[in-house]
């Protein structure tokens, strides 16, 4: 199924070949939790320290249940702030 | 003691210029700059007055630690009644003033009456002075430190001044010290022109020598700078990226206002994002930021320094603007950008330019062009009273001709410097002002964040992020993360942020390092620099003292639970789209509580059990 990240600030260097700005369209095996996707990209916990989907916030003790689905848009930050 | 004990008191009506002991009784109570100016001035001026008559003050005021050798200790604020809002105004600024105030020897300085022709205020230590300013009337603020800064021929005096905007009567103008920090809200810098007073140099120095223990305070800054080294936001996040990573992350929640709040969410934000900003452009291959940049004694640095694309239309003949200055802020970006419809990273960077060059508040000013543009879509106002401008929403070339007219307040440009509510007023609108207590809305909209809502409403300077930002908690997960739609807690979470922010303020450091320092880390520095119990409790007690003591002088001016209150469009109009759809505030679920906290009536004000808890 195709899905699309977006890496962030200090995350961007994770985004992989082919994607533009801060975002990648990715094929990924249907069913893909999102707890694995970030783990194939070898990002701690600390810094994937804001994750949407869609633009929900899912909590670290959701990733590992969290199915993705076609279309999904998952949006990743370290932690930051502004003001 | 870290207080210098000492108010520069200047009478502009008499010219004279005394000193006066601090009351360090109130120096207990109140701590310093935010809590102890406002008590000086909630103490000496009627709530009632005309904020731009004689009769109203305006204090210049330093924390005990501005100065010091506390991380951000840079801090300075100004306190008056602001013009825009009738309310009590305290507007922060950082750079190097602040500091150098306090190296002269003075914890504040308190203008009172007004000048009959422009003047400057100049000190050099001890000394001071008013002289006379009438060669830098009618000069932009940066002309003024340049002409200022020749005269004296000191590169470390440190001036703060007024621009154009506030002397051609714009209600939102500003004081921008060091050219490019800013005391930028609710019109404290239209105060200083209203009194003819064009700037304030000053020159000090005879250090800090008066610490209270100086072991312990070694000991205890030197723990917080390790603190904020560290941490990824004060360590990482906010010195690579600034307050610009904002951008994006608001959008992606559906918390990003647009179109004068009649929208969530904008299309162009990532093109104005600080991910943006470090892209290098077609023209010369250099990214809009050129560098980030530290205020006094700061070890964050989250500023940005950043340059216009030379081939931009709005500086292609104008080389002034060729070099680097001070850059686009998350609050500017989406006032001036996402509120107008407008993703031009150079056009909003020259915009901004000009907000500093002339001292104007680009919140206010790019909410109320977003009103104009509502009402110019809707017919209210047409090119016969913008002299020609197609004033609609994206339009660049509008934008920045309209800029140009506030500068000087010439044709629409007069009424863009009413500000939102009396722009909408006047024009039959009133409804489209995104206001509260007359001041307009920061950059989170308080559908989709609903505890920012609540401290939107109940802000004592009218609509403010920096009263109370529970963003940090309702978005960014600082300290702990809370669910952005829910009401439940966030009348006790608003109550935490807005008293701790009061301490932060009034100390002399930057509300930034809260993002990675707690109370148990503030007190301790300030307990060290000075006399007293200044323990957390203590010090979140003097917090909400004066938190409570702003709302009794907004009380005696004449607001009431009435001006609590967010508009209709927030309470009403649900977002459209996004993750945030179908979303309203609900404030109304929130307030009473705050009230009953608060230790309020249900009318909102505090009861004779409170003050008198709080020494009221």
């Amino acid at each position: 199924m195709k899905i699309a990240i977006e890496f962030y600030a200090s995350l961007m260097k994770y985004l992989p070949p082919g994607g533009k700005r801060f975002r990648r369209d990715l094929k990924v095996d249907d069913g893909l939790q999102l707890q694995p996707l970030i783990d194939q990209y070898n990002i701690s916990a600390e810094e994937a320290h804001i994750v949407l989907v869609n633009g929900h916030f899912v909590a670290l003790e959701n990733r590992a249940d969290r199915v993705l689905v076609e279309n999904d848009v998952v949006s990743i930050w370290p932690p930051v702030a502004g003001g | 003691m870290s207080w210098t004990r000492k108010i520069l008191r200047v009478n502009l009506t008499k010219g004279s210029c005394t000193s006066e002991a601090l009351n360090m009784d109130w120096a207990k109570e109140y701590l310093g700059q935010r809590g102890l100016a406002s008590k000086y001035l909630t103490e000496e001026v009627d709530p009632k007055c005309d904020p731009l008559s004689a009769e109203n003050k305006m204090i210049m005021a330093t924390g005990p630690l501005t100065g010091t050798m506390a991380s951000t200790a840079g801090r300075y604020s100004v306190i008056t009644k602001g013009p825009l809002t009738g309310a009590i105004a305290c507007s922060n600024s950082g750079g190097y003033f602040g500091a150098e105030l306090k190296f002269a020897g003075w914890d504040m300085i308190i203008f009172e009456g007004k000048s009959d022709k422009p003047v400057y205020l100049n000190i050099q230590d001890d000394k001071a002075e008013l002289c006379d300013g009438s060669h830098i009337w009618g000069k932009s603020a940066w002309e003024t430190d340049d002409i200022l800064h020749a005269t004296y021929q000191d590169p470390q005096m440190r001036i703060a001044c007024i621009g154009r905007t506030a002397e051609a009567g714009c209600l939102y103008a500003g004081v921008i010290n060091d050219k490019h920090r800013a005391a930028g809200r609710s019109g404290v810098g239209t105060v200083m022109a209203s009194k003819n007073l064009k700037a304030v140099t000053v020159r000090g120095t005879q250090g800090i020598g008066n610490i209270d223990n100086a072991d312990s305070f070694f000991e205890s800054t030197d723990a917080g700078k390790a603190v904020l080294a560290e941490n990824a936001v004060t360590g990482q996040g906010l010195p690579a990226f600034g307050t610009q990573v904002l951008m994006n992350v608001i959008n992606g929640v559906g918390g990003l206002p647009a179109h004068n709040m009649r929208d969530v969410g904008f299309a162009g934000a990532e093109n104005i994002s600080a991910e943006a900003m470090a892209e290098p452009r077609k023209s010369d291959g250099k990214p809009n930021l050129t560098t980030n940049a530290a205020c006094f004694g700061c070890t964050i640095a989250c500023g940005r320094i950043s340059t216009i694309d030379k081939t931009h239309f709005s500086v292609k003949d104008k080389p002034q603007y060729h070099g680097a200055s001070g850059g686009l802020e998350y609050e500017a970006a989406w006032a001036l950008g996402a509120d107008t419809g407008i993703d031009d990273l150079d056009a909003l960077t020259y915009v901004n330019f000009l907000c500093n060059e002339d001292g104007f508040d680009p919140i206010t000013f790019g909410s109320t062009v977003a009103a104009a543009m509502e009402m110019f879509e809707d017919g209210a106002i047409t090119t016969e009273d913008t002299g020609g401008i197609e004033l609609k929403f994206g339009s660049v070339e509008a934008f920045v001709a309209v800029t140009e007219l506030l500068v000087t307040g010439e044709g629409f440009g007069k009424d863009l410097g009413l500000g939102s509510k009396r722009l909408c007023e006047k024009y039959g609108r009133p409804e489209l002002s995104m206001t509260v207590k007359g001041q307009e809305f920061p950059a989170y909209d308080p559908r989709g964040i609903q505890g920012i809502g609540l401290n939107y409403a109940t802000s004592n300077r009218g609509a403010c992020h920096l009263r109370g930002y529970t963003i940090a908690s309702e978005i960014l997960g600082i300290p702990v993360k809370t669910e952005q739609t829910d009401t439940d807690g966030k009348p006790e979470l608003v109550k935490a942020f807005q008293d701790a922010t009061a301490v932060v303020d009034s100390a002399g450091l930057c509300i930034f390092t809260t993002f990675a320092w707690g109370m148990d880390n503030i007190a301790p520095q300030i307990d060290a620099a000075c006399e007293g119990d200044w323990s957390v409790d203590n010090c979140l007690e003097v917090g909400e003292r004066i938190w409570n003591m702003e709302r009794l002088f907004n009380q005696a001016a004449g607001f009431t639970a009435n001006d609590d209150k967010l508009h209709k469009r927030l309470l009403e109009e649900a977002i459209k789209s996004g993750p945030t759809e179908g979303q309203v505030n609900r404030l109304g679920e929130m307030l009473p509580k705050y009230y009953e906290i608060r230790g309020w009536s249900p009318e909102g004000e505090p009861t004779a059990e409170t003050r008198q808890r709080l020494s009221l």
